[in-house]
């Protein structure tokens, strides 16, 4: 392996970089569709608005095609285009420019940010026809697809923090984009709060990053990925760099939703569907796995932090998994399931399977984005009803959201075939065969993919199969956030094109996705591993091995490879047929998990009490400290009274000194031939001296 | 004349000045001694004049005769209303202006 370090730090020397002026374009046509519909959308027709916001999106998607056939047309190590747009911070030897790069890593995520991204657009007219926030909530997704692109394609840290915190706002603002209800609201602001601890650490571990390599940038030839591409340099401890991992990486928690501070993304919810489809789904969450890939030639040294990540990763993944087997509003089950797959995509960074997390990223903003415009579908048609205990039988009344969800639904179950099972398959495999791996790490990865098949299929039960429940008369449900248009009475209808086309492209694209990169376990090297040949350049010199006895014997390796698939398939058809035999032909579904798990359903209703204890070891100290101490004593004792004794002091000085002014001028003047006296007494003293 | 007797004088009118302005009450006196104070202090610049050498001094002078000048003109008119309103010019009998 040291061999082939010194080999790559050879290519490294040689990296080429090419200009371009194609990259100032994407971020900013965003940029402007934000401004012209925040600024002025309010006197637009809607026509305008979503046809302004639509080609803000799509022309930087089109573009982002164009620049993605420049880098396949360049030679691997060369596939590197910048764009410095002005210098920002010059600041002594702090030096940031503005400057955006492209590489094979920043490629795939620019293309799925902006091609989502403006199916998700497109959706938006059909959610979001007759709000009255009609065009604020437009200027907020081309808001957010400039951020989350300043953090793509940001060649410095900084400029991938001022998209990280870019993100951050929009979010904040889409969830509690319904904000005349408190609990949206709520939110909103609970993942701000939550953002903020992860953020936190973020610019720490990026300080700490500056000083010691005294750069910001992760990539180029200074960057601190070349910088560490042979190993640590001189004068750089281990300790330090498992610290800036450490803090980073609880930037990643936040951003992320991984534990401990996965719970914002559950309550975040509360936004329009296609916000949670894009921003809490597809895009924002990854934001973390991407910093890790970005930054992996500091994860492959910080071997203790990768631990870390790998363990976070798979706890995560269970814990949100099973949570999710229990609910019964269709968009918090897919909220979990999202914490779960992000905790797979942690899973493979910790094991050192950079291209397979990002692998995994990508099919997942397939499924993932496709399930949740699904739902979204379903909740319109339902009239803003989320609980699926009132659905059921909806197959009949909408057939393309049906096939797209069932399509989406076999991506993320695992299920031989569709994406999904390509890049959760090699997740498996990573975590217990990598020599970063653990077992006990793949086995709960295994358990968490049990509960993902389980979960979705309950929700194809609940929702699509079996007879159609409705909502019982007089349910007065408070957010059909009105001007939708459809009456309260009648059968579900599908929805009009512009939702359905995104749902068929991306179920589309969640069948076919995971063909770019399948393992050679699969195909015995005879089609290429396209995805992992198109990272090769980004994470050749973060490689990291397999287990000893793996690396021994490549026969060892392919048998124990085939028998992990055998399991994982087995995994996902026992899951399915588990939800089969729970869930067929039953009339009250939510019941049925209740009924025959009585204590195990209780846990999981109440979310393993993780609020409850927040609640109390956190939030509860933190307000009576803050009443008690902060409040009653540092601001009402301490702050108030020195202000006060300030002021007082004034007061009282002022009423004493203004008994001088008696308005008596035969006084003043005898002040004034006294000060005479004294400074005729100075001036004759400092003569004589 | 020697200076020193000339700085003497001046500072003798001076203090005569000053007194007045302090012990009398009454408004006119008051501005009479203002104007002791100030032609005081033009004998010393005459004196310094003549002792320097220098003429500048004396453009000092009339400078300080134009300012007494004004500020009889300006302070006669207030003494004339201050008297219209109340019907006295002791400087004991105006004191609204007390912080």
């Amino acid at each position: 392996m040291a061999g082939a370090a010194a080999a790559e730090a050879a290519h490294h020397a040689a990296q080429v970089v090419s200009s371009t002026g194609m990259l100032a374009p994407i971020i900013g046509l965003p940029l402007l569709g934000a401004a012209i519909n925040g600024l002025v959308g309010k006197k637009l027709p809607t026509s305008a608005i979503h046809t302004i916001a639509l080609l803000c999106v799509g022309i930087p998607a089109l573009i982002a095609w164009v620049l993605f056939l420049q880098l396949t047309g360049l030679e691997p190590h060369a596939r590197n285009l910048e764009q410095v747009l002005f210098p920002w911070i010059h600041v002594g030897g702090f030096q940031v420019d503005f400057a955006l790069w492209l590489d094979p890593l920043s490629a795939v995520m620019l293309l799925i940010i902006t091609n989502i991204g403006f199916l998700i657009h497109l959706y938006s007219i059909g959610y979001m026809k007759g709000d009255p926030s009609y065009y604020r909530f437009f200027a907020y997704l081309n808001l957010f697809i400039f951020s989350m692109l300043c953090l793509v394609l940001g060649e410095s840290l900084l400029l991938m923090f001022l998209g990280w915190e870019g993100v951050g706002l929009c979010s904040y603002l889409l969830i509690g984009f319904w904000f005349e209800e408190r609990e949206n609201a709520k939110a909103g602001k609970k993942a701000f709060v939550v953002n903020r601890v992860g953020d936190f650490g973020f610019a720490l571990g990026m300080m700490l990053l500056f000083v010691t390599f005294g750069t910001l940038s992760p990539v180029g030839d200074g960057g601190i990925n070349a910088q560490l591409a042979t190993g640590l340099p001189a004068g750089v401890s281990i300790g330090t760099i498992e610290a800036a991992a450490l803090l980073l990486f609880l930037g990643a928690c936040g951003k992320s939703a991984q534990i401990p501070l996965y719970i914002w993304l559950p309550d975040a919810m509360a936004g329009p569907t296609p916000v949670s489809a894009l921003i809490h789904a597809a895009t924002m969450v990854t934001a973390g796995v991407y910093m890790i890939a970005r930054l992996n030639g500091l994860f492959f040294h910080a071997e203790f932090a990768s631990e870390v990540v790998l363990w976070t990763g798979a706890g995560t993944a269970l814990l949100a998994a099973t949570i999710g087997l229990v609910q019964n509003d269709i968009k918090k089950v897919l909220a979990y399931s999202t914490v779960s797959q992000l905790g797979f995509m942690f899973t493979a960074m910790g094991a050192g399977a950079w291209a397979v997390g990002m692998f995994h990223l990508m099919t997942h903003a397939f499924f993932k984005a496709c399930l949740f415009l699904g739902s979204g579908s379903v909740i319109v048609a339902m009239h803003h009803e989320q609980d699926m205990r009132y659905y059921g039988g909806l197959r009949k009344f909408m057939p393309r959201t049906y096939w797209t969800f069932l399509i989406a639904t076999l991506a993320i179950s695992g299920v031989p075939l569709f994406s999904g099972f390509f890049s959760k398959d090699e997740i498996l495999w990573f975590a217990q065969a990598s020599e970063r791996g653990a077992f006990g790490a793949y086995a709960l990865v295994s358990l968490a993919a049990f509960c993902t098949a389980f979960y979705m299929f309950r929700i194809m039960w609940m929702t699509f199969w079996g007879e159609h429940r409705g909502v019982p008369e007089g349910h007065g449900h408070g957010d059909d956030h009105d001007g939708h248009g459809h009456g309260h009475h009648g059968d579900p209808q599908e929805q009009p094109w512009t939702m359905t086309v995104p749902l068929i492209v991306l179920a589309a694209l969640s069948l076919l996705g995971g063909y770019v990169g399948l393992a050679h376990v699969f195909t015995g090297g005879a089609v290429p591993n396209y995805l992992h040949d198109w990272y090769h350049p980004i994470f050749a010199n973060s490689h990291v091995g397999l287990l000893p006895m793996y690396e021994a014997s490549a026969e060892l390796t392919h048998s124990a490879e085939l028998r992990g698939v055998f399991i994982s398939v087995f995994v996902a058809l026992a899951a399915i047929a588990g939800s089969v035999w729970l869930y067929r032909g039953k009339d009250k579904l939510h019941d049925v998990f209740e009924a025959n798990f009585p204590p195990l359903h209780k846990v999981l209703w109440n979310k393993w009490y993780v609020d409850e204890i927040y609640e109390a070891i956190l939030i509860s100290p933190l307000v009576v400290a803050s009443r008690e101490f902060l409040w009653r004593i540092v601001d009402e004792v301490i702050i108030d009274g020195l202000v006060n004794f300030i002021g007082g002091a004034a007061t009282n000085g002022a009423r004493l000194l203004g008994k001088v002014q008696d308005g008596d001028t035969g006084n003043y003047a005898g002040w004034m031939v006294v000060g005479l006296f004294i400074f005729g007494a100075f001036a004759v003293v400092a003569a004589m001296l | 004349m020697p200076l020193p007797h000339v700085l003497a004088f001046a500072f003798l009118l001076f203090a005569i000045g000053a007194a007045g302005v302090l012990l009398r009450k009454n408004v006119l006196v008051v501005l009479m001694c203002i104007e002791l104070m100030l032609n005081s202090v033009n004998l010393a610049f005459v004196g310094f004049s003549r002792h320097f050498g220098d003429s500048g001094s004396h453009v000092m002078v009339l400078m300080v005769f134009v300012v007494a000048a004004v500020e009889v003109g300006v302070g006669m008119a207030i003494v004339v209303n201050m008297y219209r309103r109340r019907r006295t010019l002791s400087v004991d009998e105006f004191t609204a202006l007390k912080g």
